[in-house]
């Protein structure tokens, strides 16, 4: 019946197409072009040496490694938590599993600011559980480093958990049952089997979420409480030089984050392109 | 009791299988509680800790209701703005073709990966006192940072990529023949487009909307930072329990934030059972 083979659109009027093209080409131009170039172009204005040292300065540098290091932390507790509540998600049934599915994506909904605000209140060295570990361990977690990765778990959670998932779904358990029936240990099936499957997805899970955890302002400022050197992290640093005036210092920490934000998020697009060739 | 009956899709459990996997769900199960729903609790508590008549008497205020009012007219703003431009992108990620289309595609996600600082700071470096468009904003006597206009600007960056991301695959399961079946037919664009095509859209919208809409009410940086976080005049929830916080009014703080955070909860969860509801 159909022998029709080329796919028409849904304006068969030519400047129909055009304009929706238009229209949507220079939104994205004006929206989201213009205002990023405006950055760059205006942290290398005074030239790459006066960028560096900018970010070289000992507070943008410690802010800047305290952003990395907890944001790699983050990625790995993420990735291994990530990987196995998408696990269970898909191979058990238990009492609760809805709930716990409905649970994941809670953080999408929401504010970061409110997710700092609840860390507070449960991990604050006024309160029941944050007393006693300070007491017990003698660590702070609000206004410290943990508090920081605690946040950016919170809200990076469900980046890992839906990448991994779909995957995990979709792999044929028939491999797995082949290995078992010659034997093979569990960890083995995991580790020879199921694991080179979902490896891709999980990477770019962690990339993705280590590429938001970045810029994370609202669920840190909160959290970490602006401790220069101590707390506060490259977002909260931007946030006080802006405030302060200072268009040097917030330009330059700004085309950092950026350039690392970015390539992060491009290496992710070149490992999935890969994946599916591959 | 369940030691027997379990088995994992064919494999037959055994003892330790079914040790692990008590393991595996208990972990997993404590995980989420400390991190998600424990503090959720403790938001909970802190705002009931006073009682519920101190609650409403912090929420019940002029300002918290101003702020209330700011955040829902800048998200309404931005979800009519992002549904049309939206719909447009994603109907050019689809359909059409052209050259250097797949850039697109490279910078769409961009807005997730710059911090909402840098969002408002980009603004002030355009629209502010020494920016890029200061000249031209002072002769038309215009002003966008630290005011609403700002504000919303700031919040279309960062919800940008969320209708265009829930469109795209429900574009693409889309039938083109279907269409093609009611050109046939003798009907025009738009009618195609209103009868055909927009119902079968209608899940990614609403969708695309919710998701919109409840990141547009939770923005805190960059409003913050292109809006100055001016008492009555630019703030928004977020920023009301910023500032409440700074000035130890914690239970307008914590209750503020728990209004607003059931309110985000509610709408994707709502969406969700309506739309499985409807399936």
């Amino acid at each position: 019946m159909a022998s029709m083979t080329t796919p028409t659109t849904t304006p068969r009027i030519p400047w129909a197409r055009l304009g929706i093209r238009g229209m949507a080409l220079s939104y994205l131009f004006l929206m989201l072009i213009i205002p990023i170039s405006v950055i760059f172009w205006d942290g290398f204005s005074e030239g790459m040496v006066t960028l560096w040292q900018e970010v070289a300065k000992p507070i943008a540098w410690s802010a800047l490694k305290l952003t990395l290091w907890t944001s790699a932390v983050m990625a790995i507790i993420n990735g291994v938590m990530g990987l196995l509540t998408a696990f269970v998600l898909v191979r058990y049934t238990f009492p609760g599993k809805t709930t716990l599915n409905a649970i994941i994506d809670l953080p999408l909904a929401i504010p970061t600011l409110v997710t700092g605000l609840m860390l507070v209140a449960l991990y604050g060295p006024q309160q029941v559980v944050g007393a006693w570990v300070l007491e017990h361990f003698g660590q702070r977690i609000i206004f410290a480093p943990p508090g920081i990765v605690l946040a950016l778990l919170f809200v990076t959670f469900p980046f890992v958990v839906r990448s991994v998932q779909p995957v995990l779904l979709d792999l044929d358990q028939a491999q797995e049952d082949a290995a078992a029936t010659l034997a093979a240990t569990s960890w083995m099936i995991f580790h020879r089997i199921t694991f080179p499957a979902i490896r891709l997805p999980l990477l770019s899970g962690m990339l993705l979420s280590f590429a938001r955890a970045i810029g994370e302002f609202g669920a840190i400022v909160i959290v970490a409480g602006n401790i220069p050197f101590r707390s506060q992290t490259a977002a909260v640093y931007v946030y006080g030089e802006v405030e302060s005036e200072n268009r040097l210092g917030a330009s330059a920490m700004s085309v950092a984050m950026m350039l690392i934000a970015f390539s992060v998020v491009a290496l992710v697009g070149y490992l999935e392109r890969r994946g599916r060739r591959g | 009791m369940t030691t027997i009956t379990t088995v994992v899709r064919g494999r037959p459990s055994t003892r330790s299988s079914v040790w692990r996997r008590r393991l595996l769900i208990g972990v997993v199960a404590l995980y989420v509680g400390l991190l998600i729903v424990a503090p959720l609790v403790a938001l909970v508590r802190g705002a009931f800790l006073e009682g519920a008549a101190a609650m409403w008497q912090a929420i019940n205020q002029p300002g918290v209701w101003r702020a209330f009012w700011q955040t829902l007219q800048i998200g309404v703003v931005v979800v009519v703005v992002h549904t049309v431009f939206g719909t447009a992108v994603a109907w050019v990620f689809v359909r059409d073709d052209f050259r250097g289309k797949w850039l697109l595609n490279a910078i769409m996600d961009l807005p997730f990966a710059v911090s909402p600082v840098v969002v408002g700071y980009m603004l002030i470096l355009i629209f502010g006192r020494r920016g890029l468009l200061a000249p031209l904003l002072a002769a038309w006597d215009i002003q966008v940072v630290f005011a609403v206009p700002g504000m919303v600007l700031a919040t279309l960056f960062v919800t940008m990529p969320f209708m265009v991301r829930v469109l795209v695959p429900v574009l693409e399961a889309f039938d083109v023949r279907q269409e093609q079946a009611a050109a046939t037919l003798g009907a025009g664009g738009w009618f195609t487009f209103r009868r055909v095509t927009f119902p079968a859209l209608r899940w990614g919208f609403v969708y695309g909307i919710t998701l919109t809409f409840a990141r547009a009410l939770g923005e805190f940086g960059a409003v913050l930072v292109v809006g100055g976080g001016i008492q009555g005049r630019t703030e928004t929830v977020p920023i009301y329990i910023f500032r409440a916080l700074d000035e130890r009014m914690y239970t307008g703080a914590y209750s503020a934030a728990l209004l607003l955070g059931l309110f985000s909860i509610l709408l994707i969860l709502g969406t969700d059972w309506l739309r499985r509801r409807q399936e």
